[in-house]
């Protein structure tokens, strides 16, 4: 009831406040153009938006003065507005550094970035940077399994932690840390090398389809519309089942089969885009010259197509990257991806899920399974806004 | 009218044969399978009799195509014959349920009734408030409500559905106690409970959905705002808000309804994870079941019904999009 009474108060104090603030931005600025001609509607928004912002400042006051267990509630909270305004002031710096260092091109492209996009750049170079040295970086092993289980994340020993592993141990005594780090090399490691595959697969099959056309071009194509009529995760467990029972009891290989079957599902969208692109590639006038010149096929499609197709192939290949690093974790999330002793974040969420239950009495415990999918969030909201970047500048669509 | 039906027949043909060559593709790509499944049930107990009993109870003694046409003839009838893990059961034990429980149509038929009450009621809720929010966005397109809806949006279309329902339970269900964080669902429960404990699913797919709707109702509604008449309406003084519902909206139509339909397809496979996450008796969790058991009856009709509802709301997408487009109705 009372949320209703809540949100009731909102409506009102909004749609009031609304007019009131428009009014009083009239006669305050003496009927400036900004105020005099601010629909409604962007007037009842800035009201919500000031009320939001109260809302956030209230809770975030209210965590960080409260004691241990009223604060409980608001734990996530405080952690997550700490993180987003670290995130937000480092990508910010990031830009201003950007726009300042380097040659003359490149701070022309950070001079037109948006924070998001600034924001993603760094995101992935963080993950790049941790996935190259992860056996640098993490303090153990990735399957080293210590005498010490279920240790609380913080380090606090007063809260059952232990400085040893800042972020605690699993319920089978692994280093929390140590697996998320190593979960960047194996998890977006794995992820790149699908990816790639895919796009080799697709891409060449495309252009193929799209130079010789005729028989060939439909064969490719039907057989991909039949692919791609199958949703591609019921697609790809079913061919899992398949994989397991060929793998057997080796484990090891099941990944390899894993990378192959979401490459060669991943490849018809990517095939798609190839053929389209490569047929409108294949009727120019350069095209000709080149037959005419008799040119061979290789030729066509790696001297001539490829490099006039690489604008929006390397765009979908950001797209492709996060679907199949979102397919790959949910498959290890239920179960059926990267298999162990790889430290893998969609494992480690679906291994950890329980601890989140004890959020309301001990927030640091539930931290360690949102760490992992925090992790996967992250860096596929980071590619998506240098994606969303990238699209929006070249489609130049302004309005 | 005469040339529409036969469009509208031609895509049905289309689709109804993109099902068989599915169908197909699924069944070959399961009897692809390594061992024999006799032995595999019987494991130490393997006798050459008890193995052929199993195999001639399951039919896979029978040559290949006669039992695809066999498998298929009875699916579409609606039976899609007897789970792996039930038929050995009795085989073994030696007793007959004689109930029809061990058939893959008596286990899937109100899990089915489940997910699409999950997927009804995600839809329920998104549709409405993708359509509004896209409007909206169009509309205030380039401000600071734009850029907010746009990078929320971003951020929950490029989440893993696991991380958004997790988030949700820690929000809704652990810190807050307003709903149960698991679904579990069974016969003759009121409709309010019922609801109650579906909700926070449809409340992480509907969080999915509505993310890629809206954008992609904003970006179709931006498109037309670029064209002569909507310029003609706006130099009329027209207000913005009757430029777009009124001149932009019904020539947006078709490609709304497209993506609403595509979405609805993305729902029904989107079932799978955050079923596994919230223990939602549907086909999705029971499908990851058959996956994890080799349960190859359950899977064969797991994919074929998912595959099914794709291609039927794809179907759908197709025959709207060409029904509100008069420049699809009459090709040159």
């Amino acid at each position: 009831m009372s949320a209703l009474t809540t949100i009731a108060a909102i409506v009102i104090i909004s749609t009031l406040g609304g007019w009131m603030f428009r009014f009083a931005g009239q006669k305050g600025s003496q009927n400036a153009p900004y105020f005099r001609d601010m629909p409604y509607g962007v007037a009842v928004g800035y009201v919500l938006g000031a009320i939001v912002l109260l809302w956030l400042a209230k809770t975030y006051y209210l965590g960080t003065t409260l004691e241990a267990p009223a604060s409980n509630q608001y734990f996530f909270f405080v952690k997550a507005i700490n993180l987003f305004v670290i995130f937000a002031l480092v990508a910010y710096v990031f830009r201003i550094f950007g726009r300042h260092v380097g040659t003359a091109g490149t701070k022309k492209l950070f001079r037109a970035m948006p924070v998001t996009a600034a924001f993603g750049v760094m995101i992935i170079i963080a993950y790049a940077v941790t996935a190259i040295f992860a056996g640098v970086i993490a303090p153990h092993g990735q399957d080293q399994v210590f005498a010490l289980a279920n240790v609380v994340p913080g380090g606090d020993p007063a809260l059952g932690g232990n400085p040893d592993f800042p972020l605690g141990t699993d319920q089978i005594g692994r280093d929390i840390l140590s697996r998320l780090i190593y979960g960047a090399q194996n998890t977006v490691g794995i992820a790149f090398a699908t990816t790639l595959l895919a796009f080799f697969i697709g891409a060449s099959l495309g252009f193929l389809a799209a130079t010789l056309g005729g028989w060939v071009d439909q064969l490719l194509s039907r057989a991909v519309d039949v692919m791609m009529a199958i949703p591609s995760l019921i697609f790809a467990l079913l061919l899992m089942t398949i994989a397991s029972a060929w793998a057997g009891s080796e484990k090891g290989i099941l990944t390899l089969y894993m990378v192959v079957i979401i490459a060669v599902i991943d490849s018809t969208r990517v095939f798609r885009l190839a053929r389209a692109v490569g047929q409108s590639i294949v009727v120019m006038d350069y095209i000709e010259a080149a037959k005419l010149r008799g040119e061979g096929l290789g030729y066509l499609v790696f001297r001539e197509i490829l490099p006039n197709a690489t604008a929006p192939l390397l765009a979908e290949f950001g797209l492709r990257f996060c679907f199949v690093f979102l397919t790959i974790a949910s498959l290890s999330f239920l179960g059926v991806g990267i298999q162990p002793p790889l430290a893998d974040w969609g494992t480690m969420v679906r291994d950890m899920s329980q601890f989140i239950n004890f959020a309301a009495f001990a927030p640091q415990v539930a931290v360690a399974p949102l760490l992992a999918a925090g992790a996967i969030a992250l860096l596929t909201v980071g590619v998506n806004f240098v994606v969303d970047w990238m699209l929006h500048k070249s489609s130049g669509l302004k309005e | 009218m005469g040339s529409l039906l036969r469009i509208v027949g031609q895509r049905l043909a289309l689709g109804f044969l993109t099902l068989v060559v599915v169908s197909f593709v699924i069944f070959v790509a399961v009897n692809a399978m390594p061992g024999d499944f006799a032995q595999a049930i019987l494991g130490q107990g393997y006798t050459e009799e008890a193995g052929d009993a199993i195999r001639k109870e399951v039919g896979l003694d029978k040559p290949y195509f006669v039992r695809y046409f066999s498998w298929l003839g009875a699916a579409l009838q609606g039976d899609f014959g007897t789970s792996f893990a039930q038929a050995s059961f009795t085989a073994y034990a030696g007793t007959g349920t004689g109930s029809g429980l061990g058939t893959v149509a008596a286990q899937l038929a109100p899990r089915f009734e489940n997910t699409m009450f999950l997927a009804t009621v995600a839809a329920t809720i998104a549709v409405p408030v993708s359509l509004v929010l896209g409007l909206l966005a169009a509309l205030y397109r380039n401000t600071i409500f734009d850029r907010v809806v746009n990078i929320f949006t971003l951020s929950s279309i490029s989440s893993p559905e696991f991380f958004m329902a997790y988030i949700l339970i820690l929000l809704l269900a652990v810190l807050n106690p307003l709903l149960p964080s698991l679904s579990n669902i069974f016969d003759g429960m009121s409709f309010a409970d019922r609801l109650n404990r579906t909700l926070l699913p449809a409340l992480t797919l509907t969080l999915i959905v509505t993310a890629h709707m809206m954008r992609m109702t904003r970006a179709a509604i931006i498109n037309l705002l670029a064209s002569p008449y909507i310029e003609m309406a706006r130099l009329k003084g027209i207000s913005p808000m009757r430029v777009i519902v009124v001149h932009a909206l019904p020539n947006a139509l078709a490609p709304i309804i497209n993506v609403v339909a595509l979405n609805l397809a993305y729902l029904i496979t989107g079932v799978v994870v955050v079923e596994v996450v919230f223990v939602y008796p549907g086909i999705g969790q029971l499908f990851v079941d058959a996956v994890k058991n080799r349960d190859i009856p359950v899977v064969q009709a797991c994919c074929l019904i998912f595959a099914g509802a794709y291609i039927l709301l794809n179907l759908t997408a197709d025959v709207m999009s060409i029904l509100s487009n008069p420049r699809l109705r009459h090709p040159k």
